[in-house]
């Protein structure tokens, strides 16, 4: 680097510069961590004028985000046996005992096993796809990977009409199954358009001298490519995990029930009067933070994903 | 033929067919790897499309599924077209269109401009922008009512904070006036990242040379800006928004958790209208005509864009 260079930005400029980005990143995640703090508060908190930085943390959130609780009278209350846990003590504490688990446990795991499910389809798939067009003649590639692409166009309640009754029909309705296939169809085209352009960077040559080896093509494949492509096909399949985990229009209108998803069900979650924010942070915060990880683990591949490969840094 | 079973199972695949599979001709492997992803989305995507067009010619109820389907031509169509409230739909659309483009489009190019000077740290600040956007609009937006309620919203209270406006005097969601706004605000929020991330790629890729030759030429950094940065960087801007008017055109989620479409339908975007007609009223046919509509304009518009977006490429 020479020691003075035109192009290179001034001291000043980059110190003005640094403080507007400051300032934009901190507000810009306020929401984030008021959702986080939010579900530590306690029901009180939550809703107090002026809003409340300082707070005492509580777990009660939690608690009510994971039980049903019903109301007792303070004198059932007195005459049941001392709380057993840390939990059953929080409860009792406002005049309440647990009735059971929530739901949602179940739809987190929905969650995880239609996500996971749809996810390994998709790659799986959109590996071969993209490998076929990223190296073999195929009739009329532009046009199919257009036609993968426009499938990405349809509103999803556009598609949803005919994808309800053709559910319905084959009993498909509310089921894991019917969503990962769903989940798949949709991340399809993602997978290949980004795969497609991992497979491309690499080097031809690898395979020709495999094959020259005496590998059949398949082989070639299998030992050869994919293990290049590794990368890019862990980066893929993180996009596909989180496309599926955040999918809302379908879910709220395919499922009901079974298999219904995460994103339906916490804006479900209620107290007395109204949504239990607490409970709903706490909820929000669970299912949010692996996705902010995924961010920040997938960085440099970012750009990449959100365009479907247009643009690659 | 021998009825030795096993000696049929070790005839069963002759080991001059097993070479053929293994050494499979490209042409067959091309055929073997891209046809389950078409078979899948010509089941999921096109089997549907083609069913939705059917449909749309008919008067069929999916809460009645017993009742006779008749056929009723273009009348769906025709009754789209004509509605005024669906063109009342279509400008809270246009209005959330434009000026979530907008200020996404001011922002994220402000926000590239000023990452790209380079200052110490500017990945780590430019990871902590990009989070909103990866997150689950629905479960986001729910949140977000929570922020804007009238008393005890934190945006409410920003906003007096500095405005020393009642807190408990505007309500963003219940209002008329300001919830077209409100969903501007959070779509804003959310994606002017995106924005950001396509045009610090294009700034990344403006080679210094033509600065260093611009400034040896004596061109004041106003007019490098405007000769060299921004035609630079405009084929990326022009495909940032074409991903954001798609996606926004779709726009369910987010907004669905937000207003509803409320108050009254001034937030009703077309996606949470059709929703209405589709999987409130079950007017099924009717629904499907408006779908068909609207990828026609989605798909149009797209093609349009693109033609436009070549051109500016190949300048």
């Amino acid at each position: 680097m020479s020691s003075y260079s035109i192009t290179e930005p001034s001291k000043r400029q980059k110190w003005v510069a640094g403080v507007l980005v400051i300032l934009y990143a901190v507000i810009t995640i306020m929401p984030l961590i008021w959702i986080i703090a939010t579900g530590f508060k306690s029901p009180a908190d939550a809703i107090s004028y002026p809003p409340k930085v300082m707070f005492e943390p509580t777990l009660e959130g939690y608690v009510n985000l994971f039980t049903t609780r019903t109301r007792v009278s303070p004198e059932a209350l007195q005459a049941l046996p001392p709380p057993a846990t840390w939990y059953e003590g929080i409860v009792r504490n406002r005049d309440m005992v647990i009735a059971g688990p929530s739901r949602y446990g179940e739809r987190f795991l929905n969650s995880v096993i239609i996500g996971f499910g749809s996810t390994f389809l998709s790659v799986f798939l959109g590996t071969l796809a993209a490998y076929a067009f990223s190296r073999f003649k195929v009739p009329l590639k532009d046009d199919l990977l257009f036609f993968i692409l426009s499938t990405r166009m349809m509103p999803p309640i556009a598609v949803a009409i005919p994808i309800f009754l053709m559910f319905r029909t084959l009993g498909l309705s509310d089921t894991h199954l019917g969503m990962i296939l769903l989940y798949t169809a949709v991340n399809i085209s993602l997978a290949v358009w980004l795969l497609k352009g991992f497979i491309d960077e690499i080097p031809r040559e690898y395979e020709e001298a495999a094959l020259i080896d005496g590998y059949t093509r398949f082989q070639a494949f299998y030992k050869v490519v994919l293990p290049q492509a590794a990368t890019g096909i862990a980066s893929t399949a993180i996009f596909c995990l989180i496309f599926a985990w955040n999918e809302y229009a379908f879910a709220v209108l395919l499922t009901s029930g079974t298999a219904q998803t995460a994103p339906p069900f916490i804006p479900t979650i209620i107290g007395v009067g109204g949504q239990d924010w607490p409970a709903v942070a706490a909820g929000a915060t669970i299912f949010l933070v692996p996705v902010m990880v995924f961010t920040i683990l997938l960085r440099k591949h970012l750009l990449r994903g959100i365009t479907f490969g247009a643009v690659r840094k | 033929m021998t009825d030795n079973p096993i000696e049929r199972a070790a005839t069963a695949t002759p080991p001059r067919l097993a070479r053929r599979i293994k050494g499979l001709s490209d042409r067959a492997i091309a055929w073997i790897f891209v046809a389950p992803t078409i078979f899948l989305l010509l089941a999921v995507n096109i089997f549907p499309l083609i069913w939705t067009i059917n449909l749309s010619f008919t008067n069929f109820r999916a809460n009645r599924p017993n009742r006779e389907v008749d056929y009723v031509g273009l009348r769906n169509y025709e009754r789209i077209l004509t509605d005024s409230d669906i063109w009342l739909t279509m400008q809270a659309t246009a209005h959330f269109l434009f000026w979530t483009i907008f200020f996404q489009v001011l922002i994220g190019f402000t926000l590239a401009w000023l990452i790209n000077r380079k200052f110490k740290g500017n990945d780590l600040w430019t990871t902590i922008i990009v989070l909103p956007m990866m997150l689950s609009p629905a479960v986001v937006g729910n949140f977000w009512t929570f922020l804007y309620q009238p008393q005890i919203g934190l945006f409410n209270y920003v906003v007096s904070f500095f405005t020393g406006v009642d807190p408990s005097s505007f309500e963003m969601i219940g209002s008329v006036n300001l919830a077209p706004w409100s969903i501007v605000i959070v779509d804003t929020w959310m994606w002017t990242p995106f924005v950001m991330l396509i045009c610090l790629a294009g700034l990344r890729s403006i080679p210094d040379y033509i600065y260093e030759a611009a400034a040896i030429d004596r061109a004041s950094r106003w007019r490098q800006f405007w000769t060299i940065t921004v035609p630079m960087v405009l084929p990326f801007l022009m495909l940032a928004v074409l991903f954001r008017g798609i996606e926004n055109f779709k726009m369910f989620d987010l907004v669905v958790q937000l207003t509803g479409g409320g108050p009254g339908s001034v937030t009703e975007l077309t996606s949470i209208n059709l929703k209405r007609e589709a999987f409130e009223k079950w007017r099924t046919g009717y629904a499907s005509a408006y779908a068909i509509i609207l990828f026609v304009t989605v798909f149009g518009l797209a093609s349009v864009y693109v033609k436009a977006l070549n051109k500016v490429k190949e300048r």
